[in-house]
Order: structure tokens, then sequence, then C-alpha cells
């Protein structure tokens, strides 16, 4: 749990292959692949502490997504650091109905005490603080979270307390849920994945995997899924047959002793797009290409039938 | 007179209620009997008839929401559980899972079968892991006690869950971006039309409905539409769930028939205000919805009543703030949550927020400026109903009430670079703000 190498510094982390058998599980359980890729930064930050590049290129690879993909969704959410985590994350609420009963109060003391602020971690790798917006426990405020479990009604003092304990190596019993076991721990049930396998007994009993629904319970998407599914075919400007006549003719002029970028732009813009297709050719039906939709498929294949003859 | 209720908040003090065994001993899962005897359009219009309305936020009545999925496309159809509970000062959801996770899921059940929909994802909001773990035991005993999975108890209805941890984002609350967040994207939300119903997770009919709402079907389904329309108002009629939190005695989650009124439920409930302060100002729905002030505290708490005083119901999430507390600093606070959770996907939310708290840090820092106020009320007027989502709208809320109804406050401040005398901001409220009565752990397994 306490690897160096997550602290800031030594080699880069790599994705174990525990890790991956249990990326591949996440994944089979959702009826479109890249649902899975919230479960499994949880799963990233489990295994190093925060989302690191490996796993974002692991997730990539699962997702059939770009890395850069990965990284637009890992910097959306709040709960996905990109610096690692000490072993327990702490979190305090200065959201208004904490903050009128001293939540603010308490995150400064806390601030103090560790000597470091909003996302710092300690220099020992203990404790990461942050002050979160409202952790849904008004009743309890001031709410002080321990790798997400729930400490109600702390003032500075009980919270410096509470955090000296856990850095004397107790496990001060929460409010609500059971002694927190490191975030990396809860990480791994964040991911769907219920307790961690390194997690103490006592904790362990707390909580399953929720392996139960597989990718293909209550039917499977059909392949024309609207919104957000329907890959989008980007058509190149020339296809691969029209490029090679392209690069034929570019080669042609090269042999003649000129340089065919300076014919081509020399020669205006139309003859930037040669090889043309047949002069001569005209489209059968001019409106038919610009509109879309389904019910115009027949239409649009027509149109591409009478491309390809004349090209 | 209202009286406090025990419909959805039965089982909350069963010690064992999240367990199949207390759960089963206590009544559960006797509605889903009455429900597969019946055809799912008919449970539909139980619902519509009972006047069941969203209790997310928004109040639509949930029979109608469902009456837009289309049956018998061939599509799957999905449901998702909204259990992203955001809201500033909202926890209702949080403690139905943790004390009575198997109501959610035989409403899910039930619902599932209404929808004739055969998979659902429960949507949870990531820090909520202690309700997520109650969640994962209760889904796991009813998918071995046949609750759950295929052929439920030899009805040949099928129902699988996918229990779905979220990771910390306000905006994923809004069913399109809760949606998109779903998919594996940045939640951002979608334009509608085309609406969940038509066209949602995967492009798939799906109907995003919150936890409270699904708690509510079985209860209809078992009872009866008389029975649940005996409580509540003719519009609202129902159980509701009210969340007190602030400067009350008691704070907490209290079962009350839409319709209580505030002070009922405070003075009943919560035992009244801290050391007899004087309610000041107080939201009926989250920050999100307009503040209301001390004279509001006989409205009912129903979606109409509230909207004629001038705000909404919103999640029903009462913060009760007295006449120490300077408005003025909540605006603050609650705006700053909005800057840090405005998903920037529309520039009047992105920016708008970001220059609102700019101006809010001058005015509390004693550099507050004659023109701020009329600069304040104008960019809210150019984020509200200009925003792509309601995040905006909920921005400005806080904002645009306080200024009315409290502009003396505002003119002190800029008049003299300091609060009214007796009026805090509350950054050391501890010591006298300590002390609220509840002794409850809920530990363990």
């Amino acid at each position: 749990m306490s690897d160096p190498s997550t602290n800031g510094s030594g080699p880069a982390p790599e994705i174990p292959a525990e890790v991956r058998a249990k990326a591949e599980e996440i994944v089979g359980r959702y009826p479109v692949k890249r649902s899975a890729l919230l479960p499994l930064l949880h799963l990233v930050q489990h295994a190093h502490g925060y989302v690191s590049d490996a796993g974002v290129t692991l997730c990539a690879e699962l997702c059939g997504l770009t890395k850069a993909e990965v990284g637009a969704v890992a910097t959306f959410y709040s709960m996905y650091k990109r610096e690692p985590m000490g072993e327990h994350l702490v979190s305090v609420c200065t959201n208004f109905a904490c903050h009128v009963r001293g939540g603010t109060a308490v995150y400064r003391h806390l601030s103090e005490r560790l000597g470091v602020g909003h996302n710092g971690t300690t220099e020992d790798g203990r404790f990461t603080l942050e002050h979160a917006e409202c952790l849904g426990n008004c009743e309890g405020a001031p709410v002080v979270t321990i790798d997400y479990l729930n400490y109600e009604g702390q003032t500075p003092a009980s919270a410096a307390d509470l955090v000296d304990r856990v850095a004397a190596g107790e496990r001060p019993t929460p409010t609500r849920g059971f002694p927190p076991e490191g975030i990396r721990a809860v990480q791994h049930r964040l991911a769907g994945l219920g307790p961690a396998p390194d997690g103490e007994a006592v904790v362990a009993q707390a909580g399953r995997a929720s392996d139960q629904a597989r990718a293909d319970d209550g039917a499977v998407p059909i392949p024309e899924a609207g919104p957000g599914v329907t890959p989008v075919t980007i058509e190149p400007t020339f296809s691969a047959g029209q490029e090679a006549e392209r690069e034929r003719a570019r080669q042609a002029v090269r042999d003649a002793g000129q340089d065919p970028s300076a014919v081509e732009s020399g020669a205006g813009p139309q003859a930037r797009e040669f090889p043309t297709t047949d002069p001569d050719w005209e489209p059968t039906d001019p409106g038919a290409g610009a509109t879309g939709g389904p019910a115009d498929d027949a239409a649009d294949d027509a149109a591409d039938d009478d491309q390809e003859g004349t090209s | 007179m209202s009286e406090p209720i025990s419909v959805l908040t039965q089982r909350y003090d069963v010690p064992d209620a999240h367990t199949l065994a207390g759960y089963e001993r206590t009544g559960g899962y006797q509605s889903l009997a009455t429900a597969f005897d019946q055809a799912p359009t008919d449970l539909v219009s139980q619902v519509k008839d009972a006047g069941l309305r969203g209790r997310g936020g928004a109040g639509f009545p949930t029979g109608v929401k469902w009456g837009f999925t289309p049956r018998g496309t061939g599509k799957p159809t999905y449901l998702v559980i909204n259990a992203d509970e955001g809201e500033p000062g909202t926890f209702k959801d949080r403690e139905l899972m943790e004390r009575d996770p198997h109501q959610l899921l035989e409403g899910i059940i039930v619902s599932c079968y209404a929808l004739e929909s055969e998979r659902a994802f429960l949507y949870l909001r990531g820090e909520y892991l202690w309700p997520g773990v109650r969640l994962e035991h209760a889904i796991a005993e009813a998918y071995e006690a046949g609750y759950l999975g295929k052929d439920i108890k030899g009805s040949g209805v099928n129902v699988d869950v996918t229990l779905h941890y979220a990771a910390g984002a306000y905006i994923c609350g809004e069913e399109t971006a809760l949606l998109d967040s779903l998919e594996g994207r940045r939640g951002q939300p979608r334009l509608r039309p085309p609406f969940p119903a038509q066209a949602g997770v995967y492009g798939m009919p799906t109907q995003v409905n919150n936890v409270e709402t699904i708690a509510n079907v079985p209860h209809i389904v078992q009872h009866g539409v008389d029975w649940y329309r005996s409580m509540g108002t003719e519009k609202s009629p129902g159980p509701k769930l009210f969340c007190v939190s602030g400067e009350v005695n008691r704070p907490g989650n209290y079962e009350w028939p839409m319709g209580a009124t505030a002070r009922e439920i405070v003075e009943v409930s919560c035992q009244g205000m801290l050391d007899g302060r004087e309610l000041r100002f107080w939201t009926p729905g989250g920050s999100s919805t307009p503040l209301l002030t001390g004279a509001h505290a006989d409205t009912p708490m129903d979606f109409e009543a509230i909207m004629e005083a001038g705000s909404l119901l919103g999640t029903a999430a009462m913060q009760m703030f007295s006449d120490r507390t300077s408005v003025v600093e909540a605006a603050r606070n609650w705006t700053k949550f909005y800057e840090h959770e405005s998903c920037g996907k529309c520039t009047p939310c992105r920016e708008g927020t970001f220059w609102l708290s700019q101006i809010y840090d001058r005015l509390l820092e004693g550099r507050g400026r004659s023109e701020d106020l009329d600069l304040l009320d104008e960019i809210c007027d150019n984020i509200f109903g200009r925003s792509f989502c309601a995040l905006g709208d909920g921005a400005v809320s806080p904002i645009k009430s306080s200024l009315a109804l409290f502009r003396d406050e505002y003119e002190h401040l800029i008049a003299h670079g300091r609060l009214p005398d007796g009026i805090e901001a509350h950054t050391d409220a501890v010591d006298r703000n300590s002390g609220h009565g509840r002794p409850e752990q809920l530990v363990g397994a």
C-alpha cells in the first residue's frame, strides 16, 4: 500500500497482470465497453494512487479510445487525482450547511496541522487533504471523511485528534461505515470489485463485488444506436486510389525535373485537387448527395454507383 | 396540522432492515406478486393515478414520464436510477440506501417490470461508499434469493442491476449529463430533444428516476392509489422525505406528508432552532432554489404552494439559517460551489459563475462598489434562462432571491465595508454551533 514509487519519486508505475485481469472483468459487465471507463479509472487509482500514464493507456486500450479521450474524462471528475494520493484521503465539507457549523474552521485547522493545502499530500505520504463540496451528510455537520467514511459533528480539535490517531495506526470508528482502510483499498471498492484482496480481514467482511450483471443481460444495444454511440466515420479528402494516382502524377513531375508542390500551388486552387475525376462526369441527381438520413440511403447508393462507374 | 408519517422510513429503526432477512420479516418484497399479476401498462396507469411526482427536484409526474417510453420497438429499454445526490443540503437518498437498500431494489424490480426493461443501472455518487457497500450486499442477497436475475421467482420477469460508482461531479445529477457519464464520457448535458425516454443511454429508450421516486413505487402498487392519495395534497400527494440542516437543534431526515409546513417540521421533528434563534432565511429545496424568509415558514411544503411563494420544492432540502448568519456569505459559498461544479459546456454559466464569485469576494472583503448590486443582477439575468441546463438557473437562484429579500445587508456591506452588527460570516462558528442531538452511529457490515 505504501509503495514509494506512487509518492512522486521512483520509476513510473506499470499495470500488474492481476489488475489488467480485473479491468477486463469490469469491461465485461457493460453493454458498451466505454461505460466501464469510470470504474476503470477507480481501478487505476487502486493500483497507483492516482491516474497514472500507464493506467490511461490501459483504459484507452480496453475501451477502444485514444489516451486523449481518457484524459479528457479523467480530468473532469474531482475524485480522480493527477498526483499520487497519500495513504489516506481526508475530505472536509465546506459547503454552507457545514460551514455555518464550523466546517471551514475545521478545514483550516487540519490544513495547518498537516502543513498542506487543498489536494496537497504530506511529505511522509500519509495524508492527502481536500476541502470538498457538499458530501451529503448535512445532518452531521461539520462532516469530515477519511477514505470516504464519514465522521460527523467534528470540531477543529476533534478532527485533529482523529487524524493523529489514524497517523498512529489506530482505526477510529466513523459515525457511518467501517474503519478506514486506506484510499487505495477504497478505490478497489469504487471500481465495483468489493473489498481489496490485501485489505484487513475485519474490514474485508463489508461489501461485495457487484459482478452479477453481465454485458449481454437485458438485451444488447443494436449497432445503430443513437447519440454518443454511432461511430462517426470521417471520409478522407482523397480515396486511397486517388492518392496513389496523385503520387504517380507528382512522380512524373519530379522525373521531368520540376518541383511537384510548386506546380500544384502555381496552377491555382483547382489544380490542387488533381487528379480529378473524368472532366465530362456530372452527377446524375445533384440533390441526392446533399440530404441525409436513412430514407435517402437508396438515393445515395445510386449516386455512389454512378460516381464509381465514371471515375 | 400534519403529523409525521412513516412509509419510506418505516424500517429506519429496524437494526437489520438492510439485510434480506430483516427486510422480508418486515413485509418486504410483497409488492412483486401484486405487480406481476398485472399488465405493465396497468402499473404505469397506477403510478400516474397516484400522482407520484419526481423527487429529484423537478417534480415531473412520474407516471406521465413513464408513458413517454415507447414499447415494442425491438430495442432494449433501460432504467437508470439517479443516486448522484449532490444538491447542497440534500441527504435523503443516502440514508434511504444505507438503512433500507432492499426497498430501493424492490422499487427497481417493479419499475423495470412496468417499463418492460430488463436492465437497470444504479448510478451512485462516488463519495457514497457506505451506501454503496450496503447496496452491494443487498444486490448480492437479492440475486441469491432469486429476486434479481433471470425468471424472478418463476414469473418469467428478468431484471439485472449494475451498481455504478461515479466520480464526483455535481452536474451528473442532471439526467442527460448522467447518461453521458454512464457512457464513460465527461458529464455534460445533452441537447433535448431527443429526451432520454426516446434516446437515452446508448441511444435506447431510457427512464432516469430518482432513488426516492422509485422507493415510492412498491408502496403504491401494494397499497393502492387511494391509500397513496390519502397523504399529501391533491396535486402533490404522498409521503416526502425532508432533509433539514443548518441551525436547528436536531437536523436530519424526517418523513412528513407533502404539504406540511416548515414551521411544523422544524418545531416538531427538529425541536426548533438552535438556542432559540430566529429563522431568518432558508432554502426549501437545496441551494438551487430561491431563498425564502422567516415569514414563509407557514407555507405548505408542496410543489404548488412553494412555487407560489416564489421558490421551488426541489429536493426538499431545508437548510435553515438564523438571524446571526450572513445571507451574503451564504450566497458566496454557494456561488463558489457552482463555480467549481459548472461543467464548462456553455459560456454564460462557465464564465458567469466566475465573475459572480469575484464580486462576492470583494463585497465580503470590504471592497464592494456601489454599482456591484446592479452588476450582480445583470450577470444573473444573463445566466438565467440562457445557460444550457438548469445548473445555471440554480446558480443564480440564491443570488437573485437574496438581492430581492435582503438588499439591506448588501447595501450595508458596501456602505460600511463590513456586515451589520450581530451578523457573522461564520468562519469560526464552531463553539456556539456544535452540539446537535444525533447520537446514533451506523456501523458494521
